[in-house]
């Protein structure tokens, strides 16, 4: 054992210099927090009980170990589907939707901009624009716009529509939510898609051509399985920055509206954005989180190398 | 690619369509070069494309329109601004909050986050790109799955990890905090970038004497530039925009970052909206700069990985 491990030392011993670096820092700031995150998900740690120092006084860790109590709590303890279910439910459509809206008007884009167009630079300069101006800045605008009497109320009341109150009722919230996110999502769908589209070789619909193949044939057997590869990386991603987003929601609502909080925000107002701070609840939840996030990689992952094409 | 045979139809299509030609006889339909759509399409193209560039432009020109109204309330009738717009509210902000001392202090976190987190992912991902080593897999499966970290679960653990080495309150703290949410997509992305670049060519500079350091340094970096462009603007981004974290852990306020300086707006100036608007445009242009100088490799740089594989 000590001899594989040497041999592989002195055979491989510039790679792990090579990763080493990130391995560090991932150890020390992600594997190591985890670590802790997860012990933290077996007590009853908060604020109050949490170990701080005063002053010059330290106080030290008074919660204590109750075991998988918490996860208990979250998924079937008293008001369980207030705090959770609600939340968790939500969370799959808001991905489910969202992943597909900007999919699909990233792939409609792209494709728009793959045909020979005048203006198709000026075009793309214009429409990567709300993915190259930060996102806090452009959901600050859509508050502007979403207010009640804001822009988007004034055009809809203008064509003679309901104005519904964007930030405050309940549906509405949900609706602006995922305007907001489809709106600063498109642009990283359309690029990538874009790029997966000029790899796709002329010749192949050239031939498809030949054979009498119609647009939607030439569509349907030459650009959608010459984008699978682009496809499924982008929606992998897509789906777990989805999942995780929390600048949009946390920006445009801030901690007054329970029911547009996904899982992740919801975490984060237990953890910090209530008093006492619940943080082994909040860790809880982002076990939970980060468990269903690698439990839909891993089929995901089955799934495409049964079409013989995983992302790893 | 393979899957199905996609054009199994191909048999009976050519002569169905032979055989429609031949049966309506129409006078020779003018053909069109591939690529280039009829009139009625090309307009109807531009139709969508314009609504689509409008609906994407709308926002951020509308908070620059917003930041030129000098009252707080002018948000309300965006339409009174056109007769007194001003730029007081940029001055406001330059001259008089600590906007200048946000800007430094985002400035060197982005800074040394991009530098460091663009040079660590690009030699761990020349590693896996090259290299077949023990550990090889978790490595790819542990980057993978650090992207899907919810930062409710990293947040309390990390801040007492950063109390614990000093580094809470500190540049260098919230640059590596950073750094490890942006490398593990950086190196995925740079691993798919030099994925494209021939091994042929680390073999010439490893015959010719060059060291495994070497042949990455002077022969494979300078070939992946629009790979790393990509990835330092990923890691810039991410850095110059970051809210959550840049919030717990910048204590003192002349440390606080642009993101963070912003939200302290709302209370400070009981929602000056206007001022903030302002801020925010001015936040919004440096990176934007940025984001335009890199874009034309924007392409091939986020998906070389991803088309090859």
């Amino acid at each position: 054992m000590v001899e594989r491990l040497k041999l592989s030392y002195s055979r491989h011993w510039y790679a792990y210099a090579m990763a080493a670096p990130v391995v560090i820092v991932l150890g020390v700031l992600v594997a190591y927090p985890l670590g802790r995150g997860i012990y933290l998900t077996l007590t009853d740690a908060n604020s109050l009980n949490v170990g701080h120092t005063v002053g010059v006084n330290h106080i030290p860790d008074t919660f204590k170990f109750v075991g998988l109590q918490n996860y208990a709590d979250v998924l079937w303890g008293q008001g369980s589907y207030d705090r959770f279910w609600s939340h968790f439910v939500w969370t799959i459509l808001w991905t489910v939707i969202c992943v597909t809206l900007t999919y699909g008007s990233g792939l409609g884009l792209a494709l728009l901009m793959n045909r020979q167009l005048r203006g198709r630079t000026a075009y793309r300069l214009l429409l990567i624009l709300p993915w190259a101006v930060p996102t806090f800045v452009t959901v600050f605008s859509w508050r502007l716009m979403l207010a009640d009497g804001g822009m988007v109320n004034t055009l809809l009341g203008a064509l003679h529509l309901p104005q519904p109150s964007w930030l405050e009722d309940p549906l509405a919230q949900k609706a602006a939510a995922i305007l907001v996110n489809t709106w600063c999502g498109v642009p990283f769908m359309m690029v990538s898609l874009l790029g997966g589209l000029q790899s796709i070789p002329a010749e192949l619909y050239e031939a498809a051509e030949m054979d009498g193949a119609t647009g939607w044939q030439r569509f349907r057997y030459v650009t959608l399985p010459g984008l699978r590869a682009v496809s499924s990386t982008v929606i992998l991603l897509g789906v777990i920055w989805t999942f995780n987003q929390f600048v949009i929601i946390f920006l445009l609502f801030g901690n007054n509206a329970p029911d547009v909080q996904i899982l992740v925000t919801w975490a984060y107002q237990l953890g910090f954005g209530q008093q006492p701070r619940d943080y082994a609840q909040s860790a809880s939840y982002g076990i939970i989180l980060l468990s269903i996030l690698i439990v839909f990689t891993t089929f995901y992952q089955r799934w495409l190398k049964r079409n013989d094409q995983g992302v790893i | 690619m393979e899957g199905r045979p996609p054009l199994s139809t191909t048999t009976d299509i050519p002569t169905k369509a032979a055989t429609a030609v031949a049966a309506t006889a129409r006078p020779a339909v003018r053909v069109r070069p591939r690529g280039q759509s009829s009139p009625a399409a090309a307009a109807l193209s531009h139709g969508i494309l314009i609504l689509a560039a409008l609906v994407a432009v709308f926002p951020v020109l509308y908070l620059f329109f917003i930041a030129l109204g000098p009252d707080k309330t002018d948000y309300l009738h965006p339409g009174d601004i056109l007769g007194k717009a001003t730029f007081a509210n940029f001055g406001k902000v330059l001259g008089q909050t600590d906007f200048l001392s946000w800007f430094g202090n985002s400035l060197i976190v982005a800074g040394g986050t991009t530098v460091f987190g663009v040079l660590i992912a690009a030699t761990t991902g020349y590693a896996v790109s090259r290299m077949r080593f023990p550990g090889l897999r978790p490595l790819m499966w542990s980057l993978l799955i650090t992207q899907m970290f919810p930062i409710a679960v990293l947040i309390v653990p990390m801040y007492y990890t950063l109390a614990n080495l000093g580094l809470l309150d500190t540049y260098s703290g919230l640059i590596l905090v950073y750094a490890s949410t942006a490398v593990p997509y950086c190196a995925w992305l740079l691993k798919g970038y030099f994925d494209t670049i021939p091994v042929e060519i680390d073999e010439a500079g490893r015959v010719d004497g060059l060291t495994p350091f070497g042949t990455f340094w002077r022969l494979i970096l300078p070939l992946a530039r629009p790979g790393l462009a990509v990835a330092a603007f990923y890691t810039f981004l991410t850095a110059w925009a970051e809210v959550p974290f840049a919030s717990t852990f910048m204590l003192s306020s002349d440390k606080y970052t642009l993101a963070v300086g912003l939200t302290t707006f709302v209370s400070q100036y009981e929602s000056q909206w206007n001022l903030m608007a302002a801020t925010s445009v001015l936040i919004a242009i440096p990176v934007s700069a940025v984001f335009y100088l890199v874009q034309k490799h924007l392409v091939t740089g986020l998906t070389a990985g991803a088309a090859k594989s």
